[in-house]
C-alpha cells in the first residue's frame, strides 16, 4: 500500500516536471535542422541533434541514447528522402512515442518540402547508393532553406498555437536576414559560376545547383563506395583533359583519396563544413554559407 | 543509403500484387527483401556433434559439412496501418532433399499507443540476451555463441505475447515481459494451456561522449516443461532412445556490449565489444524414449551456464576482423546417471570451449563475405572448423537494431 502511494507520487512527480518544463522538444537528425529550429523557436524549444558534423547521416546506429531522446521529442525534424532510413524508421518504432511518427505533426520532413534534384528514372542497387526520392541532401541551396523554414515555423505554431505571435516574429526576422545574406552571397559567389570542381559524395549538388558549380567528377566510383585506385586513375585521366579547380570533401569523409587526387593532379583539396559544427567558426546556418563561399574562393580564381 | 529497387517490383509481381507502388514516392509497400546466405564448412572430426551436458535441441549443432546453404530469408515488413507495423520472416531451407518453408517471424507490432508502450503479439524472437533478437545474417560470427546453441538451440522464439516500456528519461530504460505458448525448444509440450513460458527483461543504455557507445541488459526465462524431446549422447549401439525433460526451467541472463567509433563515425573504424552469460536451472524428470511401456527414468536437477565475449574491429572500410572465446560449464545430477548421460547430461568432466576467429569483407553495406576459424573444444575431441559464407541483402533492406 505504501509502496502503490510512493509510485503514485513518483508518476505524479514525473508528470509534473514533464509539464513544468513547457518547452517544445525537438530531436533533429542533423545539425543544420537543429540549427534551424533553434533559429525559429529561440527560447521556446530546446533543440538537438542526433548527428555531428563529424558522423555520416547515413550511417547512424539506433542507439539506445537516440532512442530515449525520441521517447521524449515532441517534434523530430529530419532531413527525409531516405536519408536516415537505415536508423530513424528503427528509433521511431522502438521509442513508444506516438506523436513523432510519420504522418503525424511531430515528424516533420526537411526535404519533402522543397524541388529535389536527381529523382532517378530507374533504381537500381549496381548504380550504388541511390535514392528513388532523390537527392537528400537539400540544405546547402539557401533559396531551398528558406521555403523550409517557413514550413518548419508553420509546424512549430500549429504545434505550441498559443505562442504563434513568437514563432512567426522570429521567422519574420529569419526570414529578412536570410534574404539579405542571401543577396550578399549570391554577389560574392559570382566568380565561382561555371567553376568545375570535384566531389567526394553527391552531398553538394544543391550548392553546385545554385551556384551554377559544374561536378567535374566524384570520387566515390558510385554513390555510397568508397573510392578505389583504379577510379582515381580515371578521374586523373579526364581532369587531365578538362580541368578543375577543386577537389571538395567534408569532415565525415576521409580526406585520403581527395588528397591522392590532389597530388596527382596538383588541384587543390579543399575541406568545406557541409554542415553546422563542421568548421571553424560555423556555428550557424548563416556562418555555414559565409565560411562555404570563403573558402570556395580562396581556390577558384 | 537504402532505396527501393526494381527486384522488389519483381517480387511483387511474383507474388501477384499491384501493392509495390510507390506510397509517397517514398518506397515500396510492403517492403520486401530477400537474404542469401551460403556456406562452406570443412571439419577435422567426423563424429556427431555433442555438447556434454547440455540437452540440445532446436538448431542446434555444427551445420553440415561441405557446402550447403544456410539461413535464405524471405522477408516482408510494412506499417500495416496508422497503429500496427506487421513483418513476416519465411526461412526456406532444404531437409534431407525437401525444400521446407518455415515461419521463422510473424508478428503484429503496435506503433502508436504512445507512452513508450509497445505490443507486439504473433511469433518473434524474445527480447531476452543482446544477440537473440537480432536476425543471423546481422551477427558478427558465422554461427551462434555456443550458449545460445547449448540453452536455446541457437535462438529462444516462440509465439505469443510482449509488452514493452521505455521510459522517459535521459538514460534509455526499457522494461517488458512477454508470455508465450511455451511449445518449442528449450520449452516444450505448450503447458498450462498454451501459455507456458514467459520472460522480463530490462535494457539499460547510453552514450560515453560522442564516441561511445553501451547497453547492459537483464533477462530471465521461465516455463513449465512437458516432454521437451531432444538428442541424447550418441552412441553406436542400442535402438534410438530419445531423452524427453518435463519439469521446470529458469533461465537468467546478463548482457553487455559496447560500440566505438572515432567521434561516432563508423565508416572508417569501429570497434565493438559484447558479452553475455547466461544460466539455467532445471528441475524435473528425464524419460528415456525408446517406444516401450516401460522407459527408463531418472530424476533431474540441473544447472548450466556459459559465457562469451567477443569483439569485432573494422580497421579500415569494408574489412572487419574478430576474435570470441566460448566457455561452457555444467552440474547436472540425478537419480540414475546411467540415464543421465544417455540423455547428454552427463558433462563427462568436460568443460566445453570454443576460439572463433573471423574475418569479413563488405563490398557493400548489402554483400558480405566471410572466412571463420574455430577451434572448437565442445566435447572431448577438439576440432577444427573453417568455414565460408557469403550474405547478401536484396530488396529494401530495413534499419538494424543497436
Amino acid at each position: 500500500m505504501k509502496r502503490t502511494r510512493c509510485l503514485v507520487l513518483l508518476v505524479m512527480g514525473l508528470g509534473l516536471s514533464q509539464a513544468s518544463s513547457a518547452r517544445l522538444n525537438v530531436f533533429a537528425c542533423e545539425p543544420e535542422w537543429a540549427s534551424l529550429a533553434k533559429a525559429l523557436g529561440g527560447e521556446l524549444i530546446a533543440a538537438t541533434s542526433a548527428t555531428t558534423a563529424r558522423q555520416d547521416p547515413h550511417r547512424i546506429e539506433a542507439r539506445p541514447s537516440l532512442i530515449a531522446k525520441v521517447r521524449r521529442a515532441d517534434l523530430l525534424v529530419c532531413n527525409g528522402a531516405e536519408l536516415e532510413i537505415g536508423w530513424l524508421p528503427m528509433l521511431q518504432r522502438q521509442a513508444g512515442n506516438r506523436k513523432v511518427l510519420p504522418g503525424q505533426a511531430g515528424y516533420f520532413e526537411a526535404a519533402e518540402q522543397v524541388e529535389r534534384l536527381g529523382i532517378p528514372e530507374k533504381v537500381d542497387r549496381s548504380m550504388g547508393d541511390v535514392h528513388a526520392s532523390g537527392n537528400p541532401h537539400v540544405h546547402l541551396d539557401p533559396r531551398r532553406v528558406l521555403k523550409i523554414a517557413s514550413a518548419l515555423s508553420e509546424r512549430l505554431m500549429s504545434l505550441d498555437p498559443s505562442n504563434t505571435g513568437h514563432y512567426r516574429s522570429r521567422l519574420d526576422d529569419f526570414t529578412h536576414h536570410w534574404q539579405q545574406a542571401l543577396e550578399r552571397w549570391q554577389r560574392i559567389a559570382e566568380p565561382l559560376k561555371g567553376a568545375r570542381v570535384v566531389v567526394y559524395h553527391q552531398d553538394w549538388d544543391y550548392l553546385f545547383d545554385w551556384l551554377q558549380i559544374v561536378k567535374a567528377g566524384s570520387l566515390e566510383p558510385k554513390p555510397g563506395l568508397p573510392a578505389t585506385a583504379g577510379h582515381l586513375a580515371k578521374l586523373r585521366q579526364s581532369l587531365m583533359e578538362e580541368p578543375a579547380s577543386a577537389i571538395v570533401y567534408t569532415r565525415y569523409q576521409n580526406p585520403k583519396a581527395a588528397q591522392r587526387l590532389s597530388q596527382l593532379t596538383g588541384i587543390a583539396a579543399l575541406e568545406l563544413p557541409y554542415t553546422v559544427g563542421g568548421g571553424e567558426g560555423v556555428t550557424d546556418l548563416f556562418s555555414l554559407f559565409d565560411e562555404t563561399l570563403k573558402r570556395l574562393l580562396q581556390v577558384v580564381p | 543509403m537504402y532505396f527501393r529497387i526494381s527486384i522488389a517490383t519483381a517480387l511483387s509481381l511474383v507474388l501477384g500484387s499491384a501493392t509495390a507502388v510507390a506510397a509517397k514516392g517514398e518506397g515500396f509497400n510492403p517492403a520486401i527483401s530477400l537474404i542469401l546466405d551460403g556456406r562452406f564448412n570443412a571439419y577435422d572430426n567426423e563424429t556427431d556433434y555433442e555438447l556434454p551436458g547440455f540437452m540440445l535441441g532446436g538448431e542446434a549443432g555444427r551445420g553440415e559439412e561441405g557446402f550447403h546453404l544456410g539461413h535464405n530469408e524471405l522477408v516482408i515488413s510494412a506499417n500495416v496501418d496508422d497503429l500496427f507495423y506487421g513483418k513476416m520472416t519465411a526461412v526456406v531451407a532444404d531437409h534431407e532433399g525437401e525444400t521446407e518453408v518455415e515461419l521463422e517471424e510473424a508478428f503484429i507490432e503496435t506503433l502508436a499507443l504512445g507512452s513508450g508502450l509497445t505490443v507486439k503479439g504473433g511469433r518473434f524472437f524474445s527480447a531476452i540476451g543482446y544477440l537473440n533478437q537480432q536476425h543471423p545474417h546481422s551477427w558478427d560470427f558465422a554461427d551462434a555463441p555456443l550458449i545460445y546453441r547449448g540453452l536455446f538451440g541457437d535462438q529462444l522464439r516462440d509465439d505469443g505475447l510482449q509488452v514493452s516500456w521505455v521510459a522517459a528519461t535521459e538514460t534509455y530504460l526499457k522494461l517488458g515481459g512477454e508470455i508465450t505458448r511455451g511449445e518449442r525448444f528449450p520449452a516444450g509440450g505448450a503447458s498450462r494451456g498454451g501459455k507456458g513460458a514467459g520472460s522480463l527483461f530490462v535494457k539499460i543504455g547510453g552514450d560515453i561522449g560522442a564516441s561511445q557507445a553501451w547497453q547492459i541488459g537483464f533477462s530471465h526465462w521461465q516455463a513449465d516443461i512437458e516432454d521437451r524431446t531432444s538428442a541424447g549422447h550418441h552412441h553406436d549401439s542400442g535402438a534410438a532412445e530419445v531423452p524427453a525433460y518435463s519439469g521446470d526451467s529458469r533461465i537468467s541472463g546478463i548482457d553487455f556490449v559496447w560500440k566505438w567509433a572515432p567521434d561516432g563515425n563508423a565508416g572508417e573504424r569501429s570497434l565493438k565489444l559484447q558479452a553475455e552469460y547466461f544460466i539455467r536451472d532445471e528441475a524435473g524428470r528425464v524419460i528415456m524414449d525408446d517406444g516401450s511401456d516401460t522407459p527408463e527414468s531418472t530424476t533431474y536437477d540441473g544447472e548450466q551456464k556459459g559465457w562469451y565475449l567477443q569483439t569485432v574491429y573494422q580497421f579500415i572500410p569494408r574489412w572487419r576482423v574478430g576474435l570470441r572465446y566460448d566457455r561452457l560449464d555444467s552440474d547436472n545430477r540425478g537419480s540414475d546417471g546411467a540415464v543421465l548421460s544417455e540423455a547428454g547430461l552427463d558433462n563427462e568432466g568436460h568443460t566445453p570451449e570454443r576460439v572463433t576467429l573471423m574475418g569479413d569483407y563488405a563490398h557493400s553495406e548489402y554483400s558480405r563475405l566471410r572466412l571463420q576459424y574455430a577451434k572448437d573444444d565442445s566435447y572431448e575431441e577438439a576440432d577444427n572448423i573453417l568455414t565460408l559464407q557469403y550474405i547478401m541483402s536484396l530488396g529494401s533492406h530495413g534499419a538494424h537494431r543497436f
